[in-house]
């Protein structure tokens, strides 16, 4: 009842929030367009992605195809929206490709983060007073993810992501493991500080079980900072991925993402800087979006900062 | 004073663990990941069988993971590790690209640390202001831009409208100039990168700032300062700013690895030739030696960092000292 009520008092400040507001519809819009393109460049053949044009190549955006350009080649409603690359293929549906690709490194890379910052969380906090030997589960664990944030991220991601063949979904599950800590050390303090409370005590009297007591009971307490990091983890998935096919170690091309768009577009920085703005500005309005979704969240979770 | 040399001696013991349970993962990762530096040049007709058995004898390939890694530690500490792709001495790379990136890590630390709190105090004392709005909006916008478009835009800028040369750390053929253009020549040659690098701490630091200001004018202490009759400059400078600045000292720690990681990227678009680029290189010639211990020297920094953090806490807040 009481996590229901305090779950719509931040749902209602999180509206009035217009900054974040805008940003979540933005990015409902944006998931449905990158759903709906993906299903549309698999299927149609003016949506094509890998349509290579020659004859057309590195056109400017809203132009049209040249008179000599065969039919079945021609781009959705006889223009090229977002002109062409140096292949002639149509910028438009290889930005409608790359945005469902993106769209999902971030949310897989976020959800892979979640769900081992959380289980190392619970654990640690949890069960942690039981040992093996002369080490306790809560050391072990923390000292783990000490190790883990000794890294400098993006150093060990480049490494990992060089050394494994090139796979979008070892760049998902390599972006992910490198980014619980942080949730699995304020999950950790969370269950620590509830652990001893009355609820708890009265829950293990019921004789409910471990898994449920920290699912059920402890969990809904964190989830307003579990939210909060799982958006910005997003954003930040979206923006190593495109720092990753910058050094050339991204996903690999037939298959468009924004991030390799963008680095196979700087080579034409002067000839066709379409190529490098067009991507560049969404990968930026999508981590701004995703970025001010999380402060909205963050601002509408903690009281404290809601009053003011 | 003994407890406390104690006391430190302990998280000293706890840090070496830490460094050793780091290098022994960094090895246990590079050497499970497929592909194998015998492997980089797969194509080359010239490579046969028995020169794969060769390299791999060479370096150890064979061997057990655990006796690799004690190989490793080994001539780590007797100053013998050699690269796989040249043969010189991992330290001594090390150390030289670290003695270019290092102006580059100062540079962006005085940045960040300078520039943070004029803006992040000002923000927090006029909350609301048209200041305080741009600075916030300014501040995601640095947060969410790719790195390397901004620096890209402001290579475009400065040699498009400035004439001004923008990669590598100087101008080449300026070796019969006065000492002050070399000098002059360097400096501006180190701008753009700092600029670069710093910008995310920037934006980072100084929206933590505002937000401790911002908790720290509402105390009641502060209130009560107010009260007194106490001029404004002493409330906010002397009692506020001092309690507002005490939790800023733990992001000295969490700046840097971003400072490191980020060099990847920068000194690859300025061509400067930094840890982060000798990294860069490494990785794409499996050049295990120098990834490990490359890895292993930036966990070093990170711990370092924090541990610097630490101590100024220590002395900053003598809560800290006495628990």
């Amino acid at each position: 009842m009481i996590a229901a009520q305090a779950s719509s008092e931040t749902w209602n400040a999180f509206k009035r929030d217009r900054p974040a507001m805008l940003a979540l519809l933005t990015l409902a819009l944006l998931s449905a367009i990158a759903a709906l393109g993906l299903l549309a460049t698999e299927t149609t053949q003016v949506l094509d992605p890998a349509q290579v044009r020659l004859i057309d190549k590195l056109r400017a955006p809203l132009s049209s195809p040249s008179a000599d350009a065969l039919a079945e080649m021609r781009p959705l409603f006889g223009i090229y929206l977002l002109g062409t690359d140096d292949l002639g293929r149509d910028v438009f549906a290889r930005m409608l490709q790359g945005a469902a690709v993106s769209l999902s490194i971030g949310f897989v890379a976020m959800a892979i983060a979640v769900l081992v910052g959380v289980s190392v969380g619970s654990l640690a906090g949890y069960f942690g007073e039981r040992r093996f030997g002369p080490v306790s589960v809560d050391s072990l664990l923390m000292r783990f993810t000490d190790v883990m944030l000794c890294f400098p991220s993006f150093f060990l991601v480049l490494t990992v992501i060089a050394l494994l063949p090139s796979n979008v979904y070892y760049i998902m599950v390599v972006l992910g493991l490198t980014g619980w800590m942080g949730i699995a050390r304020f999950v950790r303090a969370e269950i620590l500080s509830l652990r001893e409370r009355d609820f708890i005590l009265a829950a293990r009297a019921c004789a409910i079980p471990a898994w449920r007591i920290i699912l059920v009971h402890l969990l809904p307490n964190a989830l307003g900072p579990i939210l909060v990091s799982a958006t910005i983890t997003v954003a930040g998935a979206i923006l190593t991925e495109s720092a990753l096919s910058f050094l050339g170690f991204g996903v690999q091309p037939p298959q468009a993402t924004w991030g390799n768009i963008l680095a196979d577009g700087r080579a034409y920085i002067f000839d066709a800087p379409w190529l490098f703005f067009i991507p560049g500005s969404a990968i930026f309005a999508v981590v701004l979006a995703f970025n001010l979704v999380g402060e909205g969240l963050r601002e509408a979770a903690d009281p404290r900062l809601r009053r003011r | 004073m003994n407890q406390l040399i104690q006391r430190g001696l302990q998280t000293l013991g706890s840090r070496i663990a830490l460094l050793v349970l780091v290098s022994v993962l960094a090895h246990a990762v590079v050497h499970l990941a497929p592909g194998e530096p015998s492997e980089v040049d797969p194509g080359n007709p010239r490579m046969k069988p028995q020169d794969i058995a060769l390299i791999r004898a060479a370096f150890h390939l064979d061997e057990p993971l655990y006796v690799q890694y004690i190989y490793w530690m080994r001539d780590l500490f007797n100053g013998e590790l050699r690269s796989f792709k040249d043969g010189q001495p991992v330290l001594g790379k090390i150390a030289d690209r670290f003695a270019n990136s290092l102006p580059l890590f100062a540079c962006a630390t005085v940045l960040i640390w300078t520039l943070s709190f004029p803006t992040g105090i000002h923000a927090a004392l006029r909350r609301g202001s048209l200041i305080d709005r741009s600075g916030t909006v300014l501040a995601y916008a640095m947060i969410s831009v790719p790195g390397f478009v901004f620096a890209y835009l402001l290579i475009l800028l400065s040699v498009n409208v400035f004439d001004l040369p923008v990669i590598g750390m100087r101008t080449f053929g300026l070796n019969d100039s006065t000492p002050w253009q070399q000098l002059m020549d360097r400096l501006w040659h180190l701008t753009l990168p700092a600029v670069m690098s710093a910008l995310v701490g920037i934006a980072v630091l100084s929206r933590y700032v505002r937000a401790q200001m911002v908790d720290v004018i509402h105390q009641d202490y502060v209130r009560t300062a107010h009260a007194k009759g106490l001029p404004r400059a002493v409330v906010l400078y002397r009692h506020a700013l001092r309690n507002a600045l005490l939790p800023t000292i733990t992001m000295f720690g969490l700046l840097l690895p971003n400072l490191i990681g980020g060099s990847v990227i920068f000194e690859q678009i300025f061509a400067w030739p930094g840890i982060g680029r000798l990294g860069y290189e490494a990785v794409l010639a499996r050049d295990y030696p120098v990834i490990l211990t490359l890895n292993l020297f930036a966990a070093v920094l990170t711990i370092a960092g924090t541990s610097l953090a630490d101590l100024l806490y220590m002395l900053a807040d003598p809560r800290m000292r006495r628990s």
